[in-house]
């Protein structure tokens, strides 16, 4: 376990407990974002430079973006006061119960004590050609995929017409 | 510890945020943040799983990572439409406000 894996697994953790504490729905999005920054980062770290960068892409470029646009969006006329549940106690003793389950099983576990293999040499011509030879199928079903959440995602978000107008601000 | 378990206690922690944030905050962007949160965290299991288990040459812990990133954005933006949906009928993105179905 590395200095810099320390830093970056404190920076991701940090922001991550940043992003769902603060009350300011921006700053959330915001810490969202040097989180997943973060993780991509530590993908790096971890010798799976592709996912890594992927990663960045992803969540910084495109999924950050969208929180931000749907916070502009959503945010108009309320305040900017995040209310809790109506039982936030039992959503807490539920989220600490699992945590310590999940830190309980990882110390326990006696397969985790195994030594560390070398760093295996991933190239971006090995993941491309896995992806066209061996995963073509998946790959061809995330294109599906995705175009299909891009036109659901559009008719969902359009208004309807007639039957709930926005009200104009005069 | 060593740099597996370091990695399972990160993602452990992860996973717990973002189910408090699921469990606990009541706006829905928020907790559309914790499910992101939460499927990193799975995503980083796979990869510590990969680089620190017995065959890493097979690419098969990256490839499903990978493949779990490209199902999170297409979520991410059909949870965002759905809540813009929402707010804009109920003029609320709290998630208690969508209680049509609730019998």
């Amino acid at each position: 376990m590395s200095v810099l894996f320390v830093l970056l697994a404190g920076l991701t953790l940090g922001a991550a407990w940043a992003a769902v504490t603060l009350r300011n729905l921006v700053h959330a999005a915001l810490c969202l974002i040097g989180s997943l920054a973060g993780l991509g980062l530590i993908y790096i770290q971890l010798d799976a430079e592709f996912l890594g960068l992927a990663q960045i892409l992803v969540y910084v470029g495109a999924v950050a973006i969208l929180i931000v646009f749907a916070v502009m969006l959503v945010r108009g006329t309320e305040p900017l006061v995040g209310r809790l549940s109506t039982s936030p106690w039992l959503g807490g003793a539920i989220t600490v119960l699992l945590a310590a389950l999940l830190l309980w099983a990882v110390s326990k576990s006696p397969r985790l004590r195994a030594p560390t293999p070398p760093a295996p040499t991933v190239t971006v011509k090995a993941i491309g050609q896995q992806l066209t030879r061996d995963y073509v199928v998946p790959l061809q079903g995330i294109g599906l995929l995705l175009t299909a959440a891009t036109l659901g995602a559009a008719l969902i978000a359009l208004p309807r017409r007639g039957s709930n107008p926005p009200s104009t601000p005069p | 510890m060593s740099p597996l378990s370091a990695c399972l206690v990160l993602s452990c922690l992860l996973f717990a945020c973002g189910l408090g944030a699921v469990l606990i905050r009541r706006n829905a962007i928020v907790v559309l943040i914790g499910i992101e949160l939460m499927l990193n965290a799975a995503n980083l299991n796979f990869v510590a799983f990969w680089r620190y288990g017995p065959n890493p040459e097979a690419l098969t812990g990256l490839m499903f990572a990978l493949f779990a990133l490209a199902i999170a954005a297409a979520e991410a933006a059909v949870g965002l439409a759905l809540i813009i949906a929402v707010y804009r009928r109920h003029r609320s993105s709290d998630v208690d406000a969508a209680d049509e179905l609730r019998g």
